[in-house]
Order: structure tokens, then sequence, then C-alpha cells
């Protein structure tokens, strides 16, 4: 081949190669850098009164998400006590009994669920929850998470339980275990690492969602009593601050974005970290 | 390793009891117009000083969203700056009383490079920059009443509200009045179908758009200018003459509505007669059922009615809104009662 | 109750009602119904959210019934509700959030897959990952007070003065827009073209790799005429994941796109999806048709989520019988 060609082809080599590695470089850098910025802003505007006060009136300079903070954590726990054991029956359904075709419909379903829009989700909890009892309240905020948590679980427990090697199941019904023995003495606490961090990740994704409670929790500007009632929670104060005209709020917007963003991070590494390792002194 | 989710688990399940309030609170939930937002959440927080057991849990999601949750019965009251027309009333399964709580105005708020004044806006300037037809700042519509300002030759931005809004409703049926061509285009209500612009949600929204965007128009309530330091315009009245929003203009805009007030306290004050009257004034009223099978939260509503009409005025003028007329405030009183 | 454990396993369970309780007494039964009922559970609030979805719209497709794709109206006063700028602000801004992510995504994969040194890769990939779960609030949030104003000071008269001759690029530029929340979206799902495209590219066997080089292939054709065509199909798969997320994206976008139900050629105007005018006006949606209106936009979105998984899914399993060879 004549060497312009040659020298083209490995210009070319060279050009390209450095565009991948300028596209890595650019993605990390923009990505760290709008997250710095909300570090930085909302490191700068946090303060005692923002974990401790309630709102204030309109226009007033002042006050804190504290019943926000409260409202994402019952939420949560609502959506945990919703959705957590659904997804963690399924998922042990799929790996220790299922059947072929009803198996693979659960597996298509779920899929499809994890899919839905979170805004879609919202409308059918609304319809579901708040239209028959007439009134917005915490449960039906936590419906509409606990719903999103099932795909997650279910898929992450059925992944570790498939995971735990089959010399242990067959260890113990040697013993003499029936199945159902087998899997709750046994498996399921052989997979039980990886399917708590399914679970908290699963409740770490469903912490920052928006959309489905606008029209479920609603929101509140006080305490929100037991589960009944209209409940803040950080993401909604958070985008309701955030399209306001008052520096003020803009101030607690990025505080209540950098507590959330820690919050899910933290979740998100936590979990990871121990997934790796766990996994890696697993392997047998 | 399940140690962790029982941990966490039992954390939030604490967070279930925080909060928990002693049987005797009564809550109300309301939700309902922007644009008496700062009033509303102000009086809401003075009256859940002077009286704990009482929370008043007011969204400010705009007046379409006021109408339409108390139509589903999802709060217990609502509020909205476009009264309910009586095609929404008859829709409603339970009777709906209106009662007008404060006045205020929409105002075209701006952010004009450049300018710093106050500018003046036609009748015709207004229906047609939110037509369309108008599109640059230095159009001779809005030049010629504006002598020695130099308006530069940008854009103007358009924005207008994205959510159901009596602000709205406020706005447009100005713009019918003003327009013929508005009223057969567009029409007026809580929400239309704009020709132009962007949409913000609530006042809020709007004036975040208005004070980010160079070249922007948009139209709030005066007290969101206020505070927020954004520069509003003056508008022709019907008179003719171009009046600032202002506590004596708005109150002269009321001022006439007393006589000819119905029973229902439903009425547009836009574009009233008079030479100091501002002409895009209105009435703003709280939607309260008629019956209120629960007795604790009726007598909370109605003690806080009183409240609002007496004591609560005295903070209007603070925010910028003006106080209602003495004889619509006595007829009020009377409504009361009719809350059953 | 028997506590003794026993397993039937040479004998064949015996038939008949006694040989039933026996079996349930063994638990085994109970815990296969009992898990299949939860089971069962996540089918039935599948269907359970269709049916309120269908069931809600009712009103809407009565009225409009198919011109309702068509119709670029949507006017609560006259009661005239269309689909159409909706769709269009889902597609336009999801394929804008596309054009950007895919080629940076891909390219960021490669280099991480094919050239970093495997800590360097993993780790970046890992923090890549984490990026992958930051909540959309918290990108809107961004993309309002980092974007809006970049691309209102910067990028937009950028782009109009190179390229401002395209149709897609004229018109007045407000800061907010199609074009933003396009560019909001792609930062969005970039971490999920880059995570999955990465994986897949590793998975390919080196012996491809080193064939091509062995006959002469310099470093780029081998990647990009060997090893990519080779995971083609996971790397579909990436891109069809972030399509999806992105047409159900709801607050970042409500957040940057200006909320005008318009259709425009430009890029710069404002425009609207269906999540986000769900978001905006569901609350108040004065009037069952009007409400019904917004549920049928819901049952839209959620029927395009609803082929677009299922072409993927096809996708996967076409390749995965026919071997992932190229």
């Amino acid at each position: 081949m004549n060497s312009f060609r040659l020298h083209w082809r490995k210009s070319l080599n060279l050009v390209m190669l450095t565009l991948t590695g300028v596209a890595a470089f650019a993605v990390v850098s923009v990505l760290f850098l709008i997250l710095g910025y909300l570090v930085y802003n909302g490191g700068k505007s946090l303060n005692w009164d923002f974990f401790t006060k309630l709102p204030k009136p309109v226009g007033e300079t002042g006050g804190g998400m504290a019943n926000a903070i409260i409202g994402s954590l019952k939420l949560l726990f609502l959506a945990a006590l919703m959705g957590l054991p659904i997804g963690l029956m399924a998922g042990v359904y799929l790996a220790e009994f299922g059947g072929k075709t009803f198996s693979f419909i659960i597996r298509y379903t779920t899929d499809l669920l994890n899919g839905v829009p979170s805004i879609v989700i919202g409308i059918f909890a609304y319809s579901l929850v708040v239209l028959p009892v007439k009134h917005f309240s915490a449960l039906a905020g936590g419906v509409a998470l606990g719903v999103m948590v099932i795909p997650i679980t279910v898929r992450s427990t059925e992944e570790f339980l498939r995971a735990v090697p089959g010399s242990m199941r067959e260890g113990a019904m040697a013993l003499g275990a029936s199945k159902w023995r087998t899997i709750a003495t046994v498996v399921l606490p052989a997979a039980s690492g990886g399917i708590v961090t399914g679970m908290l990740l699963s409740l770490a994704r469903v912490a920052g969602e928006t959309a489905p409670l606008l029209f479920t929790a609603f929101s509140n500007r006080y305490w929100s009593p037991g589960w009944e009632q209209p409940v803040a929670s950080l993401p909604v104060m958070i985008y309701t601050y955030a399209i306001a005209p008052y520096d003020d709020w803009h101030r607690q917007a990025w505080a209540a974005g950098l507590i959330l963003l820690g919050l899910v991070l933290v979740a998100n590494l936590g979990c990871r970290l121990v997934l790796s390792r766990w996994g890696a002194s697993r392997s047998a | 390793m399940k140690r962790p989710l029982l941990l966490a688990l039992l954390f939030l399940g604490l967070a279930f009891t925080i909060g928990a309030e002693p049987d005797s609170t009564i809550l109300l939930n309301a939700a309902g117009a922007t644009f008496p937002y700062p009033i509303y959440s102000k009086w809401f927080d003075v009256y859940h000083m002077q009286h704990p057991d009482i929370q008043i849990n007011y969204q400010s999601i705009g007046s379409g969203g006021g109408i339409r949750q108390l139509m589903e019965g999802t709060v217990d009251f609502g509020a909205s700056d476009g009264p309910m027309t009586d095609e929404q009333l008859s829709q409603a399964k339970f009777k709906v009383l209106h009662f007008p709580t404060v006045l205020g105005a929409d105002v075209p708020t701006y952010n004009v490079p450049g300018v710093a004044t106050d500018l003046n806006f036609t009748q015709k300037a207004l229906s047609g920059i939110y037509l369309g037809q108008i599109t640059k700042w230095n159009d001779p519509e809005i030049t010629k009443a504006n002598p020695g300002v130099k308006l530069p030759s940008d854009d103007i931005v358009v924005i207008h509200r994205s959510d159901g809004s009596g602000t709205t409703y406020i706005w447009t049926d100005f713009l019918a009045k003003a327009s013929g061509e508005w009223k057969a285009k567009v029409g007026m209500g809580t929400s239309v179908n704009w020709p132009v612009g962007l949409g913000g949600k609530g006042n809020e929204g709007v004036s975040g758009l208005v004070k980010q965007t160079p070249g922007a128009i948009g139209y709030i309530e005066l007290i969101y200018a206020v505070q927020n330091n954004i520069s509003y315009g003056k508008v022709q009245n019907a008179s003719g003459k171009f009046v600032k929003a202002d506590l004596a203009g708005i109150t002269a805009a009321g001022a006439g509505a007393a006589k000819d007030m119905p029973d229902d306290f439903r009425v547009s004050i836009t574009n009233a007669p008079g030479a100091t009257a501002y002409p895009v004034s209105s009435f703003t009223w709280l939607l309260i059922p008629a019956r209120i099978k629960d007795a604790a939260k009726r007598d909370a509503i109605k003690a806080f009615l009183k409240w609002m009409l007496a004591d609560g005025q005295g903070f209007n003028e603070g925010l910028s809104y003006a106080k209602l007329p003495q004889p619509i405030i006595a007829r009020e009183m009377k409504a009361i009662s009719l809350i059953q | 109750m028997s506590t003794a454990a026993t397993i039937d396993r040479a004998v064949p369970p015996p038939a008949g009602p006694r040989a039933f309780i026996a079996r349930l007494r063994h638990g085994d039964e109970v815990a296969h119904v009992l898990t299949l009922i939860f089971a069962a559970v996540i089918l039935l609030l599948t269907s359970l959210l269709v049916f309120e979805l269908w069931i809600n719209s009712q009103l809407s497709r009565a009225k409009f019934g198919w011109m309702f794709f068509w119709t670029k109206v949507w006017d609560p006063i006259f009661g005239n509700f269309g689909a159409l700028p909706f769709i269009y602000g889902t597609l336009v801004t999801s394929v804008v959030s596309l054009v950007i992510a895919v080629p940076l995504g891909l390219a960021a994969a490669i280099f991480l897959a094919e050239l970093a040194p495997r800590k360097l890769s993993d780790s970046i990939a890992f923090l890549i990952d984490l990026l992958a779960a930051v909540p959309s609030v918290i990108y809107g949030l961004l993309g309002i007070f980092v974007v809006v104003p970049i691309m209102r000071t910067t990028i937009g008269p950028f782009v109009k003065r190179t390229l401002g001759f395209l149709p897609i690029f004229q018109g007045p530029n407000y800061g907010v827009g199609f074009l933003t929340a396009g560019i909001v979206l792609a930062i969005m799902v970039v971490p999920f073209i880059i995570s999955v495209s990465r994986e897949v590219l590793l998975t390919v066997p080196r012996e491809q790799r080193e064939a091509a080089l062995a006959l002469g292939a310099t470093r780029w054709e081998s990647t990009w005429q060997v090893v990519v065509p080779w995971a083609r199909t996971g790397i579909f798969g990436s891109i069809f994941l972030a399509l999806a997320r992105a047409l159900g994206e709801t607050m970042a976008v409500t957040m940057v796109i200006g909320n005008d139900p318009k259709i425009s050629a430009s890029l710069f105007a404002p425009g609207y999806t269906i999540a986000a005018v769900i978001a905006n006006e569901f609350t108040e949606a004065t009037g069952n048709l009007y409400l019904s209106a917004l549920i049928e936009l819901g049952l839209v979105l959620f029927l395009m989520t609803f082929i677009l998984n299922g072409l993927a899914r096809i996708l996967i399993v076409a390749t995965e019988r026919g071997g992932g060879h190229p």
C-alpha cells in the first residue's frame, strides 16, 4: 500500500484516539464542575437553622427545611414498608420457585414497571390513594415511591439469590432440610449482603424523586403528623424554591440540593463499596 | 449485614413519630392562588402563633389548582383570584361561597436593558404584545407613550403563566376589555391558549423568569415586583391616564365595587372607571364550602374569617395589598353565618 | 405439625387430599404459594396502572379519538386538546440529548475501555456510576442557574454566529427552550451510555482486537471496525436505556424548557413535553375533560416507553440468539 494511505491512517488513528481522550476528559470534567458548583453553593448556604427551623412566610428571609428533611425520611419509610417485602418475596419466587412462563411474565412486567416514567406512577397513586379518601397524604406519596422501589429490589434479590452456590443448597438438603427451610436459613443469609444493599440502593433512588410527589404527598409548611396529611419533602421544596424569584429561597434550594445529593451519593457509595468487597470475599 | 437495613428502617420509623401533634390540633389544608400567597402565608403564620392549635397548610399551586382541588374535596378550602364561573359552580358537588380577602393588582413587569425608569403602556400596547403583534421594544406603540426614553430594538420576550392562574384571569379579563381582538381570539380564563410566550409556574415562576431574562415582560402581582425589585410600568386606565399600581390606585378601583357588589361577591373591577383607578386591579377570594361537616374545622374556618376581616386587614398594606372597603367587610361578616 | 423435615425425593408425592395436606405441612407449598402471591401482586399493580390510565382518559379518548395525536392546539378555555406539541417536544428534546450524548459517551467509553490503564478506567467508571444516581431535580436546579445563563450569554450566541443560517437555530434565544432541555438531558443520560458501553466493550474477546492488529490495522481501526461492531448490541442497548430515561424525564425538563405548547422549527424556541405538562397542570386541571386529556397524555407516554422497552428486549434477545457476532 502506498505511503500516503499509510500516513493518512496513522494520522486518523492519532486524531481519533486523542478525541476519545478529550471526550472522556470533557464529560468527566463537566460532570464534576457542575456538581462542584452545587457543593460550593450548597455549602455556603447551609446553616443550623436549615436543619431545625420551619419555613417562614413568603418573602421573609430565614427559616429552614426541618419538616422537609423529616418528611422525606417518612416517605422513604413508607416506601420501604410497601415495596421491600413485595420485592423481596417476588425475587425469592423468581430465583427459587418460578415456573418457566410465569417467571417470564413476572420478569417482563417488573422490567415494564421499572421503565414507567415516575410522573405516570404519580397519576396512578393519585387515582388509587388520593381520590378515594379525598386528601393528599404521606401515604399516597409512600405508595408512589413504594411502587418504584419494587423492580430494583426484585432484580437485585433474584440476582444475589442465584449467585449463591448450588453446593450450599445441596449441602442443606443433604442434611434433611426442606426447600423452604433451606431458603430461609441458608440461601437468604448467604445472599443477604447483596440483597440488603440492593434494597438500600432502591431507597436511595426514590429519595430524590419529585414528580410523583407533586400530587400525592403534595407539600406542607408545617410538621406533618402520622401518614394521612400532606407532607413536605426535600425534592419538592427544591423545585418550589428554585423556580421562585426570592434569593433567600434560592439559597435554601442549594442547601437542600446539597443535602439530598449527599445522602444519595453516600448511600450509593457505601452500597457499592460493600458490594465489591463482599463479592470478592464470596467468590467460591 | 442485615443490621444496616434494620438500623435504617428504625431510623426512618422514628421519623414517623416526630412532629406528632397532640390530638387537639386542627389541621386545615388549603390550596390555590399565588397572587395573594405573600399575605396569606403571613396571615396563617400570625394566626397560628396566636392560636397554636390551628394549623393552616396553604400550598400556592395557582387559582386553577385551588378550584380543582376544592371541587375534588382534597382540600378544606381553596383560593382564587378568578371567581368560579357559573359552569364550574354547577359542576361542583356542593355549594361554594366566595369571600373576598384583599384587593391586589397585576402589574406589567419588565427587564429591558438600559431602561431604569417606569414605562407607560397603552392598552393597545399590552394587548398587541401579548397577541404577538408587537415584537420589539422600540415599536411605535410603546415609544409614543414614552417620549424621552431610549428603548432598544431588542425582542420582547413575553412571559405568561404555565399553570391555571387567577392572575392570568385578571390579566386576560383586562386584555379582553382592552382589545376586542383579544376577546375573540383568546378569551379570558385561568388558562388560555397563549399566542406567544414562555410559561412560568406561579407568580413566583414568572417573576423568576422576568428577573433572569433580558427583554422580558410578564404580569405578576404587585408585591412580587416590589419584593424582588423588578421594574413595573404604568398602565393606561379607562380614562386614558397612565397609572402606576399602588394602594391609592387599587383602592380607587375597588371603591366603586361596593355599591354594585352582588350577594355572592363575584365581581370584576378591571378597567374600572375613575381617573386615579388602576385598571388591572382585582379582589381575590377564599372559596369555602357552604357545608362543612367537621364541627371543629368549621368553627376554625369561621373564626379565621372573622379574624381576617378585622385584624388581618391590618397586614395588607405592609405587603402592598389594599384593604377591603368597609361596606364589603360588613357584608362578609354577615355572610360567614351561611357556613354550616 | 410434624417438625421432622422429610424429603419426598425418591418417591413421587401420592395423590389425594390427605397427601395434599401432608405436602402443605412441609411448608414448601406454602412458601411457593406465598412468594407466588407476592410476585402476582406486581402483575396486579401493573395491570391496575394501565387500567386506571385507560379508564380515566375515557372522556378525552371518546371526544377526540385519533385526532388527539394530530391536533396542535392545547386550549383549556375552549376545551380543545391535542397531544402533538407534547409528543413533538418529548421527541425533539430526547433526540437532541442523544445527538449530544451518544458521540461523547461512546467516545469516552472507548477511551475508558481501550486506552486507559485499568485502574484509572475502573475508578472513573465507579465515579460515573455514582453520577448516574443523581436525582433529576438537582439537574433541574443546576439547569436553571448554570445551563440557562450560559446558554443565553455564551453558547446561544456562539451557535447563532456559526450555524445561525440553519432553520433549527433561527429565532430569538431566551436561554430556555428545546436546546437547553436537550443539553440538560444529555448531561443526565451520558453516564448511562458510558457505563454500559464500557462494560460491553470490555467483554469483547482479546482475540478479536489482536487479530485485527495482526492484520495491520491501526489501534483506531481495530477499535472502530472490529471491537465496536462486536459490541454493537450492548451499545444500542445503552442508547435505548438513555432514550427511555430521557423520554420520561420530568423535573429537569420542566425547569428549563419554557413551558409553551408550540411546535417550532427552531431549537431556541420554548416548548413542552408530555411529562412537563402533566407535572405543571395536573393539580389544576379544572374540568373533567381537561384532566382526562392530561391522563391520556400519561397513557401516551406510557405506551412510548412500553414500545421502547419492547424493542430493546427484542434487540437483545435476537442478537443473543445470533451469538453477538457482527
